[in-house]
């Protein structure tokens, strides 16, 4: 049996990203990218960043938690958006659902005005997903019923092969 | 925190290395990052100040193999260990499935090894963690320096619960795997024992 803290399921993932498509054709922008707050990557659409979406994942969630705690210093409960101008990439960041963020990447062929305004509507329909699935995994958090104890096993063979001098 | 993407199939786990300040967190993860295979590993991320003390966090993704069509990833961060940036500390144990704890076996670091131990377990409590809710492996580095504890002594002040311990020389790399192996096959069996 395999239990996370948090799961997202098929389903799940495919209304995260139909919104996020959306929201890429709306606000004529390069990349879309959802991120947990601990750093975790959850889903990217658009052009494939030829950075490391991993180290940007963690990056990400670390500015947005940095920055709340600046907001929290000056006596605001957080930012709930941030925004870095580049002189031609852009981004945007939105808390969603608490503890996700969402990043917009654009360049010159949009303008921040019309980021913003897509974006907001983007991430209400993300909140009725999200919600619904923390809601969802509070009830259920399904085990991974295809995992065997053999799971974990072959996994620590992995490590040993990995992990060696 | 345990992320499981089922459609992505991806299974990513965090692990978070702390310790008091020069007692060799970051060469951990440099170790790591020079010995693994090029295919498993993603960017070391390091966020330092220009004399080489970590500001923020570094940051190692590490990739094993696809088991049973889920790929699974274990993401290594550094705290910074000046007791300066505790505020960094805190953001960085958010979400942590594992925790290796770097002490310095020095003598002259012995208080900064207790005021740092006690400092994570303080950093834990804001999440209502307890260093047993996690596994948790101690390393005791700088096996080779002259002047340092007794590892009983050590175990006594910093481990005497028992946790899983290594000795280490982390500049060559002793101890730098066994720790790794053992905290991350302890995330494993956490994950399929909840």
């Amino acid at each position: 049996m395999v239990k996370a803290d948090w799961t997202i399921y098929e389903e799940d993932y495919w209304a995260i990203n139909s919104v996020l498509k959306e929201l890429i054709e709306n606000s004529n922008s390069q990349s879309v990218i959802l991120i947990d707050k601990t750093g975790q990557l959850i889903a990217s659409v658009g052009l494939e960043p030829e950075f490391d979406l991993m180290s940007f994942a963690s990056l990400c969630a670390a500015d947005f938690e940095a920055n709340a705690q600046l907001a929290m210093l000056i006596g605001e409960r957080d930012f709930s958006t941030l925004y870095h101008q580049g002189s031609d990439e852009s981004m945007y960041l939105s808390r969603v659902a608490q503890a996700i963020i969402l990043v917009v990447l654009f360049n010159k062929r949009t303008t921040l005005g019309l980021v913003r305004l897509r974006v907001k509507k983007a991430v209400e329909g993300l909140n009725t997903i999200l919600n619904g699935l923390f809601e969802k995994l509070e009830y259920e958090n399904e085990d991974l019923k295809e995992f065997d104890e053999t799971f974990a096993e072959e996994l620590n063979r992995e490590i040993d092969s990995l992990f060696q001098d | 925190m345990s992320l499981i993407n089922y459609s992505s199939r991806e299974i990513n786990c965090k692990i978070v290395y702390y310790g008091p300040g020069l007692c060799g967190k970051t060469t951990n993860l440099q170790y790591v990052y020079n010995k693994v295979d090029p295919s498993t590993k993603g960017k070391l991320i390091t966020l330092a100040t220009e004399m080489d003390r970590t500001l923020f966090f570094d940051f190692l993704p590490l990739e094993l193999g696809t088991v049973k069509g889920f790929k699974t990833r274990f993401h290594l961060y550094t705290v910074p260990g000046q007791v300066y940036y505790d505020a960094s500390r805190k953001l960085i144990l958010r979400g942590v499935d594992g925790i290796v704890f770097i002490a310095d076996s020095q003598r002259a670091r012995y208080d900064a090894n207790i005021e740092s131990l006690y400092n994570l377990h303080e950093n834990l409590e804001e999440y209502n963690l307890k260093v047993d809710d996690v596994p948790f492996v101690i390393q005791y580095n700088k096996r080779d320096m002259t002047d340092i504890i007794d590892l009983e002594e050590l175990q006594q002040e910093l481990n005497p619960e028992g946790h899983p311990d290594f000795e280490a020389v982390a500049t060559r790399g002793d101890g730098v795997f066994d720790t790794l192996k053992c905290v991350a096959k302890g995330v494993l069996k956490k994950l399929s024992q909840n």
